[in-house]
C-alpha cells in the first residue's frame, strides 16, 4: 500500500518534471533556431560569368562564414543557400522562387550581381518583402526610395559611374571646356545593361557638346573588329566600354591592339574592369581605365583578417585563394559587410538585438545605412568600399568611384574618390525616370519627409 | 562617300575572321559526315580541349609536351564517346544521336569546369595579334598575325581532311556510314573505328580551334559560344563538304563585317549577332543543302 501510494505521487511529479524538462529543452531549441538569419545566395559559378561569380559570391560567403567565426551578429548565426543561375535571367527568378523560403525562415535580402536579374525580380521585391541589394549594378532609377523602397544600390549606380568618368576624362582632356568637338563611343554589349548609362551619357553630350557615339556587340562578344574598325573610322578620342563577361570584355582589349587603338583610352565599366578581365589580354591590356567602386588588395584589416581566420582554418570558399583580395572578391565582401551592418541597424531598431528580423525590419535597417570613414574603419574596409548614407528617398550609394589603371601586371590606384561633377544633375535624370515609372504604373510615391 | 581602303579593309578583316569560323564548323563536318548528326558537343569540345591544355602547362608541362599529351586525351575522349555514347545508339534515328550530343555538351562542360577550374586563363601562343607592320606600310590596312596564322592552319586542315575523305578506304567508308548505319556494318564497314576516329580527329580540330580562339578571347568558357559562329557557315556551306566549309566562313565573315559597319548603323547595331543566320535561311529557302553540300533525296 505505501509502495502504491508512493507511486502514485512520484509518478505524476516525474511526469511534470519530464514535460517540464521537454518543454524547457523545446524552448531552448526554438531559441537557438530563432537565433539564426537565413540569407539566399542567387551565385553564379559556371558558365560564361563565371569568373565575376566565383570572386563576387565567394566574398559574401567568406564574410559570412568569417562573422560567425567571430560569434555572429550580436550572436545570431549567419546561414545561407546557393542556387546556380549562371548569369541567367531566366535562372536568377528560378532562383528566387527556391531560396525564397527555407523550412520557417524566409530570405530577407537578394543580390543578382547583374542587371538582367535585377529586372527580372525587380517588381517582386515589395510583394514578396526582399530588399533587392544592387551593389554597384542594376536599374538606376531605383535609386528613388519613394517609388522603389524595397531596392538599394550601395555601391553606385551606373549613370552616376558615367558622369564620375566623364568628369576624369575632361580633367585628362584639360577641362570640361576642352570636351567640345570630342568624340566619345560608347562600345557596349547589346543588352539592357550596356544600354543602361546612355540615358545619362546623352544628357552630358549635349551639356558638354562632344559627339557620343553608340555601338552594339552583340553577345558573347568574342568577336568585335567591325566594331572598332568603326572606332578607328570615327577617330574617336575616347571609348567607354561597357561589356560583360571576362570572353567579352579581354576581346575587346586585343581587337583595340589589333586596331591601334590606344588602350590609355578606354574607360572600363566595373563590371568589367576586374583582374580576370585584363590578364588574358596579356600585355595588350596595359594602360586600360577601370572605374571602382571597390578597391583591390589584400591589405584591408577585414581582408587579410578573412586570411588569416577563414583561410587560416581552411574554410575559404575561394577554389584558388590567390583570388582572394582581387576587384570581384572585394566587391562580394562590401556587398556582405552592408548587409550585416544592415542587420545590425534592423535589430537595433526593432529591439531585436540578438534576435532574426524579418524583410520589413532588414529593409529599415538597410535603409538606415550611414557608413562613415568611421565606420569602414571598424568593419576593416576602408580605403576598399566608399562612403554613403541612405535615407528614404535617396537609396543610392555615395556615387564616388575611384580610377585604375592596368600595369600589365595589378591595377594601380590613381585617384582618391572621385565624386561625379553635378550630382543634382545626376538626381535629376533619376528622379524625373522614376516618376514617370510610377505613373506609367499606378505607383504612389511614398512621402519622404 | 564610302572611303574605298575603308571597305577594303573592312572586307579583309571579315576573310580572315571567317576562316576562324571555317575551323570551328569543321569539327561539326567531320561528325556530321560520320553519323548524320549535328553535334552540339563540338563547342563545348573546344572549351574543354584548350582548358586542358593550358591546364597541363600550368602542372608544369612545356608547350611542346602539352600539345601531344591534349591530343592524346582528345582521341580519348573521342574513343570514350564512341563507346559509350554512340555504340549503344547504333540504329536509332538521327533525333536520338541529336540528343545525346546535347546531353555529351553538358557532361563535357561541367567535366572541363569540374576538373580545371572556371578561372580564367591567357594563353600565349607567341604570335601576336597586332597589326603586322610591312602591311600596313603599304597599305594602310591593319591585319593581325593571328588572324594570318588562323588562315593558314585553316587552310593547311581543310585541305589534308579533304585529301583524306576524297581519296582514301576511311573517307569512303566514312560516307558509307554517313548514309546507313546497319547497310555499312553488312558489308563489313568498320563502324565502330570509324566512329573513333572521326570523334577523335574532330577532337584534335576542336582543340587547334580553341588554341586560336582562345589566344585572342583567354580561355574561358564563353569559348563555348563559337559553335554558334559555325552554325550559320554550315547551312551555307554544307553540312558535308569539307571544303565548302572554308568558302561559307569566307561569306560569313564577310557579310557579317561588311554588314555590320555599314548596315548596322541604320539599325541601330550589333546586328552581326543575326545577320549571318538571315543569310543561312536564304540559303535554306533557295538551297538547302548548302553550297557543296550532298543533294538529299528520300524515296516517300
Amino acid at each position: 500500500m505505501l509502495i502504491d501510494k508512493m507511486l502514485r505521487r512520484i509518478v505524476p511529479a516525474i511526469s511534470a518534471a519530464t514535460f517540464i524538462a521537454i518543454a524547457a529543452a523545446s524552448t531552448t531549441a526554438m531559441a537557438q533556431e530563432a537565433q539564426e538569419q537565413y540569407f539566399g545566395i542567387p551565385s553564379s559559378r559556371v558558365g560564361p560569368y563565371s569568373a565575376m561569380g566565383t570572386g563576387y559570391y565567394g566574398g559574401i560567403i567568406d564574410y559570412l562564414n568569417y562573422v560567425n567565426m567571430k560569434g555572429g551578429v550580436n550572436g545570431v548565426k549567419l546561414t545561407y543557400d546557393e542556387c546556380e543561375t549562371e548569369y541567367n535571367a531566366a535562372r536568377t527568378v528560378e532562383c528566387y522562387q527556391r531560396l525564397l523560403n527555407k523550412g520557417d525562415q524566409k530570405m530577407v535580402v537578394f543580390d543578382t550581381l547583374g542587371t538582367p536579374g535585377a529586372y527580372a525580380v525587380i517588381g517582386r521585391m515589395a510583394q514578396d518583402h526582399v530588399v533587392l541589394a544592387q551593389y554597384g549594378y542594376g536599374r538606376t532609377d531605383a535609386a528613388d526610395g519613394r517609388v522603389w523602397p524595397w531596392v538599394f544600390n550601395a555601391a553606385g549606380h551606373y549613370w552616376g559611374q558615367i558622369a564620375v568618368k566623364m568628369n576624369y576624362i575632361a580633367q585628362k582632356e584639360g577641362g570640361v571646356d576642352k570636351m567640345k568637338g570630342k568624340t566619345i563611343v560608347h562600345l557596349h554589349i547589346d543588352t539592357a545593361y550596356g544600354r543602361e548609362p546612355i540615358p545619362a551619357m546623352r544628357q552630358i553630350a549635349k551639356e558638354w557638346d562632344f559627339k557620343l557615339i553608340e555601338i552594339a556587340v552583340p553577345p558573347p562578344g568574342l568577336e568585335q573588329q567591325s566594331q572598332w574598325l568603326q572606332i578607328r573610322r570615327e577617330k574617336a578620342d575616347w571609348v567607354t566600354f561597357w561589356g560583360a563577361g571576362s570572353g567579352m570584355n579581354s576581346t575587346a582589349i586585343t581587337t583595340a591592339a589589333r586596331v591601334g587603338f590606344p588602350r590609355e583610352k578606354m574607360f572600363y565599366v566595373t563590371f568589367g574592369g576586374a583582374e580576370e578581365d585584363m590578364i588574358p589580354a596579356g600585355d595588350a591590356a596595359k594602360g586600360t581605365y577601370v572605374a571602382a567602386n571597390a578597391a583591390p588588395g589584400r591589405d584591408y584589416p577585414l581582408i587579410a583578417d578573412i586570411l588569416k581566420v577563414v583561410y587560416g582554418a581552411g574554410k575559404g570558399n575561394m577554389q584558388n585563394p590567390e583570388r582572394v583580395g582581387t576587384v570581384y572578391y572585394n566587391r562580394g565582401v562590401g556587398a556582405a559587410a552592408m548587409w550585416i551592418e544592415a542587420l545590425k541597424n534592423a535589430q537595433k531598431i526593432h529591439n531585436k538585438v540578438g534576435k532574426t528580423v524579418n524583410g520589413d525590419e532588414f529593409r529599415d535597417g538597410y535603409e538606415a545605412l550611414d557608413i562613415t570613414d568611421e565606420k569602414l574603419k571598424e568593419i576593416g574596409i576602408l580605403g576598399m568600399s566608399a562612403p554613403f548614407k541612405m535615407s528614404c528617398a535617396k537609396h543610392d550609394g555615395s556615387e564616388r568611384f575611384k580610377m585604375m589603371q592596368w600595369d600589365g601586371k595589378k591595377f594601380q590606384i590613381l585617384t582618391d574618390w572621385v565624386p561625379a561633377p553635378d550630382p543634382a544633375f545626376i538626381r535629376k535624370l533619376i528622379e524625373d525616370s522614376a516618376a514617370k515609372y510610377a505613373a506609367e504604373n499606378n505607383i504612389t510615391p511614398r512621402k519622404c519627409s | 562617300m564610302l572611303d574605298f581602303w575603308f571597305f577594303l579593309e573592312v572586307l579583309v578583316g571579315g576573310l580572315l575572321s571567317g576562316t576562324m569560323y571555317a575551323l570551328v564548323a569543321l569539327g561539326f563536318v567531320l561528325i556530321y559526315k560520320a553519323s548524320s548528326v549535328f553535334n552540339f558537343a563540338q563547342g563545348a569540345m573546344v572549351f574543354f580541349a584548350v582548358l586542358s591544355f593550358v591546364g597541363f602547362m600550368e602542372l608544369g608541362l612545356p608547350f611542346w609536351a602539352a600539345l601531344p599529351v591534349t591530343v592524346g586525351l582528345m582521341i580519348l575522349v573521342g574513343m570514350g564517346t564512341e563507346r559509350f555514347v554512340l555504340r549503344p545508339l547504333v540504329n536509332q534515328s538521327e533525333d536520338t544521336l541529336l540528343m545525346a550530343t546535347i546531353g555529351l555538351a553538358f557532361v563535357i562542360e561541367g567535366v572541363a569546369q569540374l576538373a580545371w577550374g572556371v578561372d580564367v586563363r591567357r594563353l600565349d601562343l607567341g604570335i601576336r595579334d597586332e597589326p603586322i607592320n610591312w602591311v600596313m606600310d603599304k597599305t594602310g590596312m591593319l591585319v593581325s598575325q593571328l588572324d594570318v596564322t588562323a588562315a593558314a592552319v585553316a587552310g593547311i586542315m581543310v585541305a589534308a581532311l579533304a585529301l583524306l575523305f576524297s581519296h582514301t578506304k576511311v573517307g569512303r567508308g566514312l560516307r558509307a556510314v554517313a548514309d546507313d548505319h546497319a547497310a555499312a556494318l553488312s558489308i563489313g564497314i568498320p563502324l565502330k573505328h570509324i566512329w573513333m576516329l572521326v570523334w577523335a580527329t574532330a577532337g584534335v580540330v576542336a582543340l587547334v580551334a580553341g588554341m586560336l580562339w582562345g589566344a585572342r578571347s583567354g580561355v574561358q568558357f564563353a569559348l563555348v559560344w563559337v559553335a554558334l559562329k559555325a552554325l550559320p557557315v554550315l547551312i551555307i556551306g554544307g553540312f558535308t563538304s569539307v571544303p565548302g566549309v572554308i568558302l561559307a566562313g569566307l561569306i560569313v565573315g564577310a557579310v557579317e563585317k561588311l554588314g555590320e559597319v555599314f548596315i548596322g548603323p541604320f539599325f541601330g547595331g550589333g546586328i552581326e549577332g543575326w545577320a549571318p543566320y538571315m543569310l543561312a535561311v536564304l540559303f535554306l529557302l533557295i538551297r538547302p543543302e548548302g553550297l557543296f553540300g550532298e543533294k538529299i533525296i528520300r524515296r516517300v
